[in-house]
């Protein structure tokens, strides 16, 4: 029994530590902490998890090349595990009892908006890094990833036109909640600017964690037999195995109803068989296929650190959009810091503004003067048998964010900012 | 890069008439054309709509060469250099009309894209070259792509085959596709014989696409619209005729994977009584038993790798049991009669299980690949496909529960595991060892929902939380069926299976899950012991 009862006290002992987890570093007074916020278990960790990953490679590229203003860069990682009031807790401690000088993390909406109020409260820095449905502008956040006039109304135009198939019938598929919703509205309101009728656009919800996709592809084939139909899917999160995988076995291709998703990259097809999925599209700002030195080296990077640190399954790790829109932002910090030789936050704010940098897009990504968005690039891809995207469209020069869309009634005055 | 663009522009204007009265010759006469060069530098026009002609008149020309060239347009090995099309293959590059060796660098070939345009264009090239194939096989299916998609340039193709052709299912399905072509006929005779054809077809799309000869202002003949009107109501029975058998199936196959997914629970809970919160991770540890054979499957048999799945049975069965053992052992016998007790100790089993797997297998979902014998689907009509791996759930759904029923009517296991759960100290009396019925009725259990495990791998996702989707599913499944029944969960999953499926189609999931759940809440208020309640003595223990 005695042993029995010192193994146990053991086992607490060492698991409360590992609990601790990873600010175990020496508390060195000369460096500048920063809060990693994203959760590592629960529904959301299948996509958080590597935008963590990316985050501590980038810290730790940074701290080789000699740190922010002569000091390293310490990561405190907190795990909100996919519970939104949790974020509002997390970012609360890592503001107050860590006092980190900013905090790259988030991926729902729903998550970004319970951290608000904390980070207005306590003057804190976010930067946010994943494509969204906009309708929000806040002092204390900067957006790294699109906003929908950087991917959805883009994608839209390009199934409408001929190259794209020349669409006529719009099937919206989202998971219910505010993101797909928004954006369905905003697409609505765009796809009645163009002509199309309300007849000829159909929009579904489906819960989180929706695992039967068997009536819904149904419904696909019966409202494509009207005419030439693409589906848009904001469906979020692991949902998307199972549809695809339905779509795949139902035998609807891309070549006769092309489905074009604003949440699916090359993370979340890693557990889907990709051969029958060739020729559906997704929209991002970023693809690990596009071709360039900056991405070559970001992917080299990422994969070398991903072998070092034990990332499970290592050898197959992939990079995608939001992990891009993280390691940009993080650079950035970097260079408003430096520019503005404080970690203060209003006098970073001030400075991120009209930063720019190379990013592995291929493109020289700014940071708006005003809007706090980035002017990005728009990739449309066609899913390759391998589980990549091959880039089939793209905009020339990065474009400008409207984060408050022109197809939502009452934005009419905001459109300057 | 761009002013390559605009001569090649120039140029396909300058063959544009070129490429028009080659593809009159071709429609015109039914014999074969010959591959040309102005067909061929279509394929390389600047404009899509231009390349996307050429690439169908190449197929419907026929022939070797026709062939490889398509080949080498889908394996992204095509391009053009020097104002020629040419094959890139192994670095070297080759004339693509003559399959002459260029004195080309592969780096100088602009190669030519790809994109769901062009490769729907490719498949209707590739079915008119398979229409003249020798297997049937190959010739059906090449005449259902252009049954779904046939343009005025393969109609010589679908003509020569009309003639040729002694297959009668094939006949059927080339004149559906060449009536779809003739309907933009001038001779009203010849729209006439096409829209009376098309009511033989059973695909909503075609309907659609005979609407418009309903209306006299595009439709001068009135015996057309009559044809047409005929049609559309031929069409339009075959096709509410197969949904209804579509819903009617996903229905079951929904049932199915309930009733795989609560059968193990029906055991544990329906029959032993114990809350087991624990089930859904009993499913996940089925379903990565399953990856893991696959994994050996890969590393160590790869030629037998699509048969991983029956070796994943016994896997997944054994997994899942010897957890169960342990779990009984170590936990729930010291719980029995202790219901709430034994729902917070599951529980916190459920949550080791889930951490236990994120450690050992991380936190993403991982990926299990169909065999190929459980990919794509029966085509039950036009529109309506029954997915093979549905199908082999639900007949895999038959067998266990056959097996389930076998084991607890027709053995002496499971005639002590009756008599345990009625009347424990008189089963003790007469010599029925119940400490070791309770662990092997709890691991058969157990094992059972890791065969459900194995049938959710193939449908659903893999990883550490994939459990918690079904534990509130499969109590449902059981509550409703009646509490010690296997017949009352059978029929509880395919009834909830149907009545979900029908209100999905009808309100979407969303309220058809809250119409659901409304449902069971009203039924249970009355009649809390379920469809099928136990008779006898025992029944209010």
């Amino acid at each position: 029994m005695q042993t029995r009862r010192n193994f146990l006290k053991a086992l607490t002992l060492s698991a409360s530590i590992a609990a601790i987890g990873l600010p175990m570093g020496a508390q060195a007074a000369d460096t500048i902490k920063v809060g990693i916020l994203h959760s590592l278990s629960g529904t959301m960790a299948i996509s958080e998890t590597a935008l963590k990953n990316v985050a501590l490679m980038t810290i730790e590229e940074i701290n080789a090349s000699g740190g922010v203003l002569g000091k390293k860069l310490e990561a405190v990682v907190v795990d909100p595990a996919s519970d939104w009031p949790l974020f509002a807790e997390r970012s609360r401690q890592l503001l107050t009892q860590d006092k980190v000088a900013v905090v790259f993390g988030c991926w729902t909406s729903v998550s970004r908006k319970s951290v608000l109020p904390v980070f207005k409260e306590l003057n804190g820095l976010l930067f946010y890094p994943v494509q969204y449905e906009g309708e929000e502008l806040e002092k204390n956040v900067f957006y790294t990833g699109a906003a929908p006039n950087q991917q959805a109304i883009p994608a839209v135009e390009y199934l409408m036109s001929e190259e794209g198939g020349g669409a006529k019938r719009f099937f919206l598929l989202g998971t219910d909640y505010v993101y797909p919703r928004t954006t369905n509205k905003i697409l609505r309101a765009f796809l009645h600017s163009k002509g199309v009728q309300d007849k000829d656009i159909e929009e579904v919800y489906t819960p989180f964690g929706h695992s039967d996709y068997q009536t819904i592809v149904a419904n696909i084939k019966k409202f494509a037999a009207g005419g030439k139909t693409a589906v848009v899917s904001t469906i979020n999160g692991d949902s998307n195995v199972p549809f695809y995988k339905e779509l795949g076995n139902a035998g609807l291709k891309a070549t006769e109803v092309p489905v074009v998703a604003f949440s699916v990259g090359e993370e979340e097809l890693r557990g889907v068989d990709t051969k029958p999925l060739e020729g559906h599209l997704a929209a991002w700002n970023y693809f690990m296929s596009v071709k360039n030195p900056q991405n070559t080296a970001f992917i080299d990077k990422y994969k070398a650190w991903a072998k070092a640190n034990g990332v499970p399954n290592a050898d197959t790790v992939v990079t995608n959009d939001p992990m891009e829109a993280t390691y940009v932002g993080i650079h950035m910090w970097k260079q408003a810091v430096e520019q503005a030789k404080t970690t203060d936050v209003d006098a970073v704010i001030q400075a991120v503004g009209g930063q720019s940098f190379k990013a592995p897009s291929g493109f020289t990504l700014t940071m708006d003067k005003t809007n706090h968005h980035l002017h990005k690039p728009v990739l449309i891809g066609e899913v390759r048998p391998d589980g990549q995207f091959d880039v089939v469209w793209q905009t020339r020069e990065p474009i400008r964010a409207q984060p408050w869309s022109p197809f939502i009634e009452g934005n009419e005055g905001k459109q300057g900012l | 890069m761009k002013k390559q663009a605009s001569h090649w522009a120039r140029r396909a204007l300058f063959l544009l008439p070129l490429l028009v009265a080659f593809l009159l010759l071709a429609a015109a006469g039914k014999a074969r054309a010959a591959l040309d060069e102005a067909t061929l530098q279509g394929l390389g026009a600047a404009d899509f709509g231009e390349r996307i002609a050429a690439i169908e008149a190449v197929g419907a020309t026929g022939g070797e060469r026709a062939r490889a060239i398509i080949a080498a347009l889908e394996a992204g090995e095509l391009g053009t250099a020097g104002g020629r099309v040419v094959i890139v293959r192994d670095g070297r590059v080759v004339d693509a009309a003559s399959g002459e060796a260029l004195e080309l660098v592969a780096d100088a070939v602009d190669s030519l894209r790809v994109n769901n345009r062009v490769r729907r264009a490719l498949a209707v090239a590739n079915a008119a070259l398979d229409l003249e194939s020798g297997e049937r096989a190959r010739r059906l299916a090449a005449a259902q792509t252009l049954r779904d998609n046939a343009s005025e340039v393969v109609l010589p193709v679908l003509e020569r085959a009309l003639e040729s052709e002694e297959d009668d299912a094939i006949r059927e399905v080339v004149l559906l596709a060449a009536a779809r072509v003739n309907l933009n006929a001038d001779d009203p005779a010849k729209r006439l014989k096409a829209v009376t054809a098309l009511g033989q077809s059973s695909d909503a799309g075609v309907k659609t696409l005979l609407e418009p000869f309903l209306d006299p202002a595009s439709e001068p003949d009135a015996g057309v619209r009559e044809a047409a009107a005929a049609s559309i109501a031929a069409i339009e029975r075959r096709v509410s005729i197969a949904r209804n058998i579509g819903t009617v199936f996903s229905g079951l196959s929904l049932g199915s994977i309930l009733l795989l997914a609560a059968l193990g629970l029906a055991i544990t809970y329906g029959v032993m009584g114990i809350i087991n919160m624990a089930h859904g991770e009993l499913l996940m540890i089925g379903a990565y038993a399953a990856f893991l054979v696959q994994g050996l499957f890969r590393a160590h048999l790869p030629e037998y790798v699509d048969w991983y799945v029956l070796a994943a049975i016994p896997a997944g069965f054994f997994a899942a049991a010897a957890v169960g053992v342990v779990m009984e052992r170590t936990v729930l016998r010291f719980l029995y009669g202790r219901p709430l007790e034994s729902l917070l100790a599951t529980w916190g089993i459920s949550l080791v299980l889930i951490q236990a797997a994120r450690v050992l297998f991380g936190p993403q979902n991982v990926e299990l690949a169909n065999p190929s014998w459980m990919s794509g689907g029966m085509e039950l009509a036009a529109g309506v496909v029954l997915p093979w791996n549905r199908i082999v759930i639900l007949g895999f759904a038959v067998f266990v529960l056959l097996l389930v029923w076998l084991m607890m009517n027709r053995t002496r296991l499971g005639m002590f595991v009756r008599a345990v759960t009625q009347n424990r100290a008189m089963a003790g009396c007469v010599g029925v060892p119940t400490a070791r019925v309770d662990t092997l009725a709890f691991a058969i259990g157990a094992g059972i929902a890791g065969l459900g495990g194995v049938a959710l791998s193939q449908i659903a996702n893999v990883g550490p939380a994939m459990g918690q989707g079904y534990i509130v599913d499969s109590f449902m499944v059981v509550v409703l069926g009646g509490v010690g029944q296997l017949a009352g969960a059978v029929w509880a999953a395919m009834g909830l299976g149907i009545v979900s499926k029908f209100l999905e189609g009808w309100a979407g999931a969303v309220i058809a899950k809250i119409l659901v759940l409304v449902f069971i809440i009203a039924f249970i208020q009355k009649r809390p012991q379920g469809i099928f309640a136990l008779k006898g003595r025992f029944a209010d223990n």
